[in-house]
């Protein structure tokens, strides 16, 4: 199978197959037309396939090796960016990624998880974007010199989870999240959130508070991956698929019950199959939602934040007689 | 086929070596010291083991009776979850639910109550175990706001007893925001200046620990609480090795200078009441600007 293709393209994966053999042998105007064929045969397949995905599949799409990551957005939408690091206080978090840049010539701060990719040493280098405490201190820290000079925040989220390790617990990964989660609506900057990737329970919401989510359209938020999910309920981990449709992970769902404010497109195939359509997708949405906020007064900013947060579960909830 | 034939019958478990608890409930086996305690004399003393301090985990309202001087008012105890995702696992969660609220008379896992406590007024939310664990989804999260914004409204302090598995798998990412939406509130009252003191207890983990429980004015734990963000087995299973004996539990904690004490069930009352003086309101400094309550940061 070519490196690129999921499981459910198999499909695709057979046609590519075929195009790469044809490519190998001497061009001829024959062979160029079928391989055209088959291209324009792929994508009338990756249409149809992604049109309808199911939740395991976009759980497989979210978690893409190949998925772009903050950087990639940030190479091709913003200038100028300035990587920062550390959090004064024990380390560099590598699975946490924070520096200034400009976007449409305004300076903003960027702040968010990177996986490190598909390349092996890149993800041991980011710890497979499991952050660490120092991540989130970190995070809080870049955020905080934003609030000082005023600049917005825009947040990309990509994590599996915050990294369940003794180090971790020992310098209190609890009270770094909790921490950014109350901080995060008291910063009178604009937050902009983008959950591009995979949002992987507390480890994403700790950079996650903001005046507008946007999502990309194959990415997944979640409260649990679907395999623990399937561990602890079913008893086996290998019900992930059941598990992923019962906890409404797609951008669809939470769109419905209110959790995010826009889904944002990607190119048919998913944003790994073309990186520069789906920053420019992206960039219309950013673009929109920065000077929708932007446009408010904080104190109304602040109160909308609140609102917001505070509206999400409502839908759950009934009173009933005692 | 075996070599020799097996004459005997495997020992196999019968139903009557369950271990033994008769006459039902008139003497419990306390698990830290394996003493034999006289349950009435385990209730009067807030169950906390009298040989060793065990202390045995006990449900929300004993726990606001341990906390309030007399007459208490339950708060938003009518709000109720509608299985907001139709969630089946191997059971539908509305059977859970239900199941749950027959066997604790309790709508979801928190009670929230109002009353006095030392002669202070407070509000107290704490959570309840044995519905789900303790586990926190919207109704959970929503009760906790609320005692928030009451407290705030009052101007008197919070108090949260957390005991809780974590966020509530069966409502999904609606759960998960239950933290934000609780910190939300946390944040106004840290900003007004009105004290929210949180409680661990046995257990707190998960979302309920990276948000709330560790927000506290004072984060107070009782002893030997396993307190954590991952639950031990899935450390486990990322680093393979056996996590070390103590291994999140409070005093683990309070050396890793992530609490700020460890109280005794028996003396938390008296403590909390010490603390909430100290956080008091008092009139303004003469010749300095504050925020509303005197304790305000500047903005």
């Amino acid at each position: 199978m070519p490196p690129d293709t999921l499981e459910f393209e198999e499909p695709i994966a057979v046609l590519l197959k075929e195009v790469e053999a044809l490519s190998m042998m001497e061009s001829t105007p024959e062979r160029i037309r079928e391989i055209a064929a088959l291209n324009r045969r792929v994508e009338s397949i990756r249409g149809d396939l992604y049109a309808r995905l199911t939740p395991w599949q976009r759980v497989l799409v979210a978690r893409h090796p190949a998925r772009p990551s903050v950087l990639d957005y940030v190479n091709r939408l913003f200038t100028e960016f300035t990587e920062i690091y550390g959090d004064r206080r024990f380390a560099d978090d590598h699975a946490i990624v924070t520096g200034m840049a400009r976007y449409k010539d305004q300076p903003v701060l960027v702040v968010g998880h990177h996986k490190g990719g598909r390349d092996t040493k890149q993800k041991i280098f980011r710890n497979f974007g499991y952050a660490r405490p120092e991540g989130y201190r970190k995070a809080l820290r870049a955020m905080r010199l934003a609030e000082k000079f005023r600049r917005p925040i825009i947040a990309f989220i990509d994590t599996p989870a915050a990294y369940p390790g003794v180090e971790s617990e020992e310098r209190g990964i609890s009270e770094a999240i909790a921490l950014n989660l109350r901080e995060m609506f008291a910063l009178e900057v604009p937050i902009l959130v983008v959950v591009h990737g995979e949002g992987g329970s507390g480890g994403a919401l700790g950079i996650a508070i903001g005046d507008r989510i946007l999502m990309h359209e194959f990415a997944i938020y979640s409260v649990i991956p679907p395999e623990g999910c399937a561990a602890i309920l079913w008893r086996d981990s290998n019900r992930k698929v059941e598990a992923s449709e019962a906890l409404k992970l797609t951008a669809p769902d939470l769109m419905a019950v209110g959790i995010i404010d826009e889904i944002v497109p990607e190119p048919i195939g998913g944003a790994h199959t073309n990186l520069d359509a789906a920053a420019s997708l992206l960039d219309t949405a950013l673009d929109r939602a920065l000077r929708t906020v932007s446009a408010v007064p904080a104190d109304e900013r602040l109160d909308a934040r609140y609102r917001k947060f505070r509206a999400m579960g409502s839908v759950g909830i009934i009173e009933q007689g005692a | 086929m075996a070599w020799f034939k097996k004459s005997r019958k495997p020992i196999a478990p019968s139903a009557a070596e369950k271990p033994s608890r008769v006459p039902e409930g008139l003497w419990v086996k306390c698990p830290g010291c394996a003493q034999i305690i006289y349950s009435k004399e385990l209730e009067t003393n807030l169950n906390v083991c009298p040989k060793c301090a065990h202390h045995f985990r006990i449900g929300s309202l004993e726990r606001l009776k341990s906390f309030f001087d007399g007459e208490w008012t339950e708060h938003f105890a009518n709000l109720a979850s509608t299985d907001p995702l139709q969630f089946t696992d191997t059971k539908p969660y509305r059977g859970r639910l239900e199941s749950s609220q027959a066997a604790t008379g309790m709508k979801d896992a928190v009670v929230v109550g109002s009353g006095r406590m030392d002669g202070l007024h407070i509000v107290i939310a704490a959570m309840e175990y044995s519905f789900i664990g303790g586990s926190m989804g919207v109704v959970v999260g929503e009760k906790i706001t609320r005692a928030a914004e009451l407290a705030l409204e009052r101007r008197v302090p919070l108090i949260v007893v957390a005991c809780s598995g974590g966020a509530r798998m069966m409502e999904g990412a609606l759960s998960l925001m239950q933290m934000a939406k609780v910190s939300a509130a946390l944040s106004r009252l840290d900003r007004e200046g009105v004290p929210f003191i949180s409680v661990l207890t046995d257990p707190t983990t998960g979302g309920v620990t990276a948000s709330f429980a560790m927000l506290g004015d004072l984060n107070i734990a009782e002893p030997m609480a396993l307190i954590g963000f991952a639950g031990p087995r899935v450390i486990e299973q990322t680093i393979r090795q056996k996590l070390p004996e103590g291994f999140q539990r409070s005093e683990f904690l309070l050396e890793h200078g992530m609490l700020d004490l460890i109280v005794d069930r028996r003396d938390l009352k008296a403590t909390i009441g010490r603390a909430l003086r100290f956080m008091e309101p008092r009139p303004v400094d003469q010749g300095r600007s504050a925020g509303p309550s005197g304790h305000a940061r500047p903005s």
